[in-house]
C-alpha cells in the first residue's frame, strides 16, 4: 500500500497508567493505520483500550497517571508527516492539530457539552480558536453547521442550552462542533451507544453523508458489531490492550480467524433464529492482573499448549492479520 | 373456565376477551402514571408528564413478554408500577395470588410484603442497584431477612444455593460489589431477585449495560432459570434483537401507550402498526454483504407532557391521514391475538422484517 493513502499510522503504541492497584497497560503495543477517506471500525469490550487509543492520538491521555511510554503515531497532513508522540500535549503544534485537523466525538453527549453555555457559544469557541474570523462570521458558520447536521430552526436552537436538546439532537450538535473546522480525520468514540435504535440510524446515516461530502477519514470506536457491519470499511478488534485481529469488514464477518472475534460474532442474538446463544465463557481479565502469554487463553475454546507464550501476529491474506498461535 | 373481561383501549369501550383466568399471572387494567410538573416558589403543579397513559395488557403463566419502545416511552415506568415502586395514578395491576387475582395497587403494607415474595425486579444498572458497602452475602440474604425467613445459618445456605444457580461460587460470599465485573454484578442482582422463588420477575433492561459476550451469558442464564424455577418474565428492553430472542409475546409502546401487542413471530413477520414497521426498519444491518438499507425513523419522540392530538404517532408517521390528527385510535384485536392501535391497521400493507 502506498504511504500517500494514509492519514494515520500507529506503530507499536503503548499507553500505560500508574494506578493504586499497580501498572495498567491500557494499550500495549498496537499497530494499525487509517487510510484517507475510509471508515475504520475499532471493536472491543469495555476495558479493551479502544478509548485510550483514541485519547493517545489526540494527546489527551489523563496526566499525570497516564503516559504514552512507547511507539509512534504518525499523522499525514497534506503529505507532510507529523509525529504526534513527539509533540507535547499543550504545545502549539498539537493545539493546531487537535480540533482542527483531528476532531473527536465523545460517547455521552450529555456530559461532553458544558451545561452552562449555549450550544452556539460552544461551537463558536472551536471556530474562533482555529480560524481567523470575527464573531459574526463565526456565528454564521456555526448556524450553517447546525443546519447541515439536520437541526431544524438552527438560528433559534443556537441560543439554547444543552438541557433543552434531546439526546439525538445533542449528538448532532456534537458532530456539528467536531466538523466545524473541516477536519481531515474524525474519531467517533461510541457515538451512538447512548441512543435509541431509531436515533442511532439517523446519526450513522448523517455521519456517512458528511464523510462522503467532506472527504474525511473516520475512526469509529464501538462495541456493537452491528454498527461496524453497517458502516465500516475495515475493522480492528481489540482485547485487553492488544490488537487481536485486523481485516476488511467483509473478512471479519465471513472469515473471522481469532477465537475472540468468532466468539463476539456468535454472541449476537439474530432475529429469526431462536436458538441458544453461544457466548464466550468467563469475563475479561483484570487489567492489573493479566494472565501469562495470550490474554484471551483463559476464555478461549481453542487454547492449546503454545498459548502460554505471547502469540505473534500472523498474516492470513492481504490486509488480514491475526494475533493467535493457531495460524502459525 | 371463566371468561374474564379485559379492558382494551379507551375507558368507554370495553371488549371481552376469552381468556381462561387460570392462565393469567398478571393483568394490567388502564394503568396510568402521571408525574406532576411543579414550578415557582410555591411548587404549583403546572402540568403533568403522562409517562404511562392508560394501558392494558396481560401476562400468562410461564411466558416471557417483551416490552419495547424508545427511551421516554414509559416502559420502565410500567415495570416500576407493577412491583409498586411507584404508586399508580389510576388503574389496576391484578396479580394472581393463591388462585385469585388481587390488585397490587390497592394492597396494604402487610399484603404488599407478601406479594413482594412473588413479584420481583431486576434493574438495568448493576453498578447502582447494589449497595457498595454490603457483601454479596448480605445483599442476597437481605430480602430473606426482611421477610423473617429462616435463621442466619439457613439463610446462608440459601444464599450459597442461589449464587450457585447464577454461576457464582461460595468463595465469593464475603466480597463487595466493586470486586465483581458488570456481568457478575448482574448475576448478583438476579440471585437476589430469586431469593423467594418468585413467580413473576420484571427485568428492566437487564442486559443493556453489559458487553456483548457477557450479555449473551446473562440471556442464557435467564432462560435456564426460567425453565428451572418456572418463572414468568416481563422483559423490558430497547434492543429489538435481544427482545426477539427471549420473548414469546411483545408489547410495543410509544409515548405512554401500547401501539401493538402480539406474538414475537407475528410482530416481526407481520407488523400492523407503522411505528413497529419503522422500528424494524431501523434495526442495524450488520451483514456487510446485505443489500438492505437501514431506514431511520425521522424526528424524535414528542414530549410526554404535551403529546400530539389524535394518534400519538401521527407527527412521525409516513402513512398519516386526516383522521389520525383528529381521532385517537384504540387498541383493537385486529387479527387473533394481535392487538393494534391504528385506524388503518387493516388497510396498510406494512413491510415485515427480513435479514
Amino acid at each position: 500500500m502506498n504511504e500517500k493513502d494514509l492519514i494515520l499510522d500507529i506503530k507499536d503504541l503503548k499507553t500505560y497508567f500508574e494506578t493504586n492497584e499497580g501498572l495498567v497497560k491500557a494499550v500495549d503495543g498496537i499497530s494499525y493505520n487509517v487510510r484517507n477517506k475510509e471508515i475504520l471500525g475499532v471493536v472491543g469490550e469495555s476495558g479493551s483500550g479502544k478509548s485510550v487509543t483514541a485519547l493517545s492520538i489526540m494527546q489527551l491521555v489523563p496526566q499525570p497517571v497516564g503516559t504514552i511510554v512507547g511507539g509512534k503515531i504518525k499523522y499525514y497532513q497534506n503529505g507532510n508527516e507529523i509525529d504526534i508522540t513527539s509533540l507535547k500535549p499543550r504545545s502549539k503544534e498539537m493545539r493546531k492539530l487537535r480540533g482542527n485537523e483531528i476532531a473527536m466525538i465523545f460517547q455521552d453527549p450529555m456530559t461532553a457539552l458544558n451545561p452552562v453555555y449555549t450550544i452556539g457559544n460552544q461551537i463558536i469557541e472551536v471556530i474562533k480558536l482555529h480560524q481567523k474570523v470575527n464573531k459574526k462570521e463565526a456565528k454564521e458558520l456555526a448556524i450553517n453547521m447546525l443546519d447541515r447536521v439536520g437541526i431544524s430552526s438552527p438560528k433559534q436552537r443556537f441560543d439554547e442550552y444543552p438541557h433543552q436538546f434531546s439526546g439525538g439532537m445533542l449528538q448532532r450538535a456534537m458532530i456539528a462542533m467536531a466538523l466545524s473546522c473541516n477536519p481531515k480525520f474524525l474519531i467517533a468514540d461510541e457515538p451512538t451507544t447512548a441512543l435509541d435504535v431509531t436515533i442511532e440510524a439517523q446519526i450513522l446515516q448523517l455521519m456517512k453523508e458528511l464523510q462522503e461530502e467532506m472527504g474525511m477519514a473516520i475512526q469509529l470506536i464501538t462495541h456493537d458489531l452491528g454498527v461496524i457491519g453497517e458502516v465500516a470499511d475495515r475493522v480492528v478488534v481489540m482485547y485487553t490492550g492488544t490488537l487481536v485481529e485486523k481485516a476488511s469488514t467483509d473478512e471479519i464477518f465471513y472469515n473471522a480467524k481469532h477465537p475472540y472475534t468468532k466468539g463476539l460474532l456468535k454472541s449476537l442474538p439474530k432475529i429469526g433464529e431462536k436458538k441458544r446463544l453461544n457466548p464466550i465463557e468467563g469475563s475479561p481479565p483484570e487489567m492489573n492482573n493479566l494472565p501469562e502469554g495470550c490474554y484471551f487463553a483463559p476464555r478461549c475454546p481453542e487454547r492449546h499448549d503454545k498459548c502460554i507464550k505471547e502469540p505473534e501476529v500472523f498474516q492470513i491474506s492481504e490486509g488480514h492479520t491475526v494475533k493467535c498461535w493457531l495460524y502459525e | 373456565m371463566k371468561a374474564i373481561q379485559l379492558n382494551v383501549g379507551s375507558m368507554n369501550e370495553r371488549r371481552t376477551l376469552n381468556l381462561s383466568s387460570n392462565d393469567l399471572i398478571l393483568k394490567v387494567d388502564n394503568l396510568k402514571k402521571h408525574f406532576p410538573i411543579k414550578k415557582g416558589v410555591l411548587r404549583r403543579v403546572v402540568g403533568h408528564v403522562k409517562a404511562v397513559d392508560g394501558i392494558d395488557f396481560f401476562i400468562k403463566e410461564g411466558e416471557t413478554v417483551g416490552l419495547v419502545g424508545e427511551s421516554g416511552c414509559g416502559k420502565s415506568t410500567v415495570g416500576k408500577c407493577i412491583v409498586r415502586l411507584l404508586e399508580l395514578t389510576d388503574g389496576k395491576v391484578l396479580f394472581k395470588k393463591d388462585g385469585k387475582l388481587v390488585d397490587i395497587a390497592k394492597a396494604n403494607k402487610s399484603e404488599m410484603k407478601e406479594i413482594r415474595r412473588q413479584v420481583q425486579i431486576i434493574f438495568q444498572d448493576p453498578y447502582s442497584s447494589l449497595d457498595p458497602k454490603m457483601s454479596v452475602q448480605s445483599i442476597v440474604s437481605e430480602p430473606l431477612k426482611i421477610q423473617n425467613i429462616g435463621n442466619r445459618q439457613s439463610r446462608k445456605e440459601k444464599v450459597i444455593k442461589l449464587l450457585d444457580s447464577v454461576g457464582l461460587s461460595k468463595s465469593q460470599l464475603k466480597r463487595k460489589p466493586h470486586e465483581f465485573s458488570g456481568g457478575q454484578r448482574q448475576r448478583i442482582g438476579i440471585a437476589r431477585s430469586l431469593a423467594f422463588n418468585p413467580d413473576l420477575i420484571v427485568c428492566d433492561e437487564p442486559v443493556s449495560a453489559l458487553d456483548v459476550s457477557v450479555q449473551a451469558q446473562v440471556l442464557n442464564l435467564l432462560e435456564d432459570l426460567q425453565e428451572e424455577f418456572n418463572l414468568t418474565y416481563l422483559f423490558i428492553a430497547h434492543d429489538l434483537s435481544v427482545v426477539e430472542h427471549i420473548s414469546d409475546r411483545i408489547i410495543v409502546m410509544y409515548l405512554g401507550k401500547i401501539v401493538e401487542m402480539t406474538e414475537s413471530d407475528k410482530l416481526y413477520g407481520n407488523p400492523l402498526h407503522p411505528y413497529t414497521e419503522a422500528l424494524l426498519k431501523a434495526i442495524p444491518v450488520s451483514d456487510p454483504r446485505s443489500l438492505k438499507v437501514r431506514q431511520p425513523l425521522e424526528g424524535s419522540v414528542p414530549s410526554p407532557s404535551n403529546p400530539p392530538e389524535g394518534c400519538n404517532f401521527h407527527t412521525r408517521c409516513s402513512y398519516m391521514k386526516k383522521k389520525c390528527i383528529e381521532e385517537e385510535p384504540e387498541l383493537i384485536e385486529t387479527k387473533p391475538n394481535h392487538y393494534v392501535a391504528c385506524h388503518y391497521a387493516k388497510e396498510l400493507n406494512l413491510e415485515e422484517y427480513h435479514t
